[in-house]
């Protein structure tokens, strides 16, 4: 499912809330969770999961395709774990 | 950040009450949960991908006591963050060569 298949299901739901609405709705949760985490921000939705960033040490990789040696320097990653409830609703 | 600041934020951009603006939140939640139990996986473009995988059953190990246990088949969720998320984080420096399943429409 995409945004906007998410949007028209949600429009579905909540028949009172205007197409133009939705969107924004959808899009500033996205926006402010990305806003979150590029400042470095963790993000706990209850119920659902938290977000938070994870630091990559530095390493020496390889290119696959010519097997010449790259140095991959630290980086950020962002990481996701599922709450507890909706392991078990997606596992059940 | 809780769901108590995305509710303030949708509350001061779409001008819903505060209890409108959490049940709106708490339904995109809930809408997305919905989706992924049935196994489909959520695309938000710019995010990331919210994918369920099958994991089959296999033999694992207590690592205390050694003992073999057999660690069931299970459904896993698994968040892969978009391109676009992860060079954000790294102040827009293009990081690690691109995923297959990054591209967001696929």
């Amino acid at each position: 499912m995409t945004k906007s298949e998410l949007v028209e299901i949600l429009l579905s739901k909540a028949a009172h809330v205007s197409h133009r609405d939705m969107e924004t709705i959808v899009n500033t949760i996205f926006d402010s969770m990305t806003n979150a985490l590029s400042s470095g921000n963790r993000i706990e939705l209850r119920g659902f999961g938290t977000f938070e960033v994870r630091v990559r040490e530095p390493r020496q990789g390889r290119n696959p395709k010519s097997g010449q040696k790259v140095t991959l320097g630290i980086r950020k990653v962002p990481f996701f774990k599922a709450g507890k409830e909706l392991k078990e609703k997606i596992n059940g | 950040m809780t769901k108590a600041e995305i509710i303030e934020k949708i509350y001061t951009k779409i001008g819903f009450s505060k209890k409108e603006s959490a049940e709106i939140v708490e339904l995109v939640f809930d809408t997305i949960k919905d989706t992924l139990k049935v196994g489909e996986k959520i695309k938000i473009s710019g995010f990331g991908n919210f994918v369920v995988r099958q994991k089959h059953s296999r033999i694992g190990r207590n690592p205390q006591t050694g003992e073999s246990i057999e660690i069931i088949a299970r459904r896993v969720l698994t968040f892969r963050p978009s391109q676009v998320l992860k060079s954000l984080l790294n102040n827009g420096e293009i990081v690690g060569p691109a995923d297959e399943d990054d591209s967001e429409d696929s």
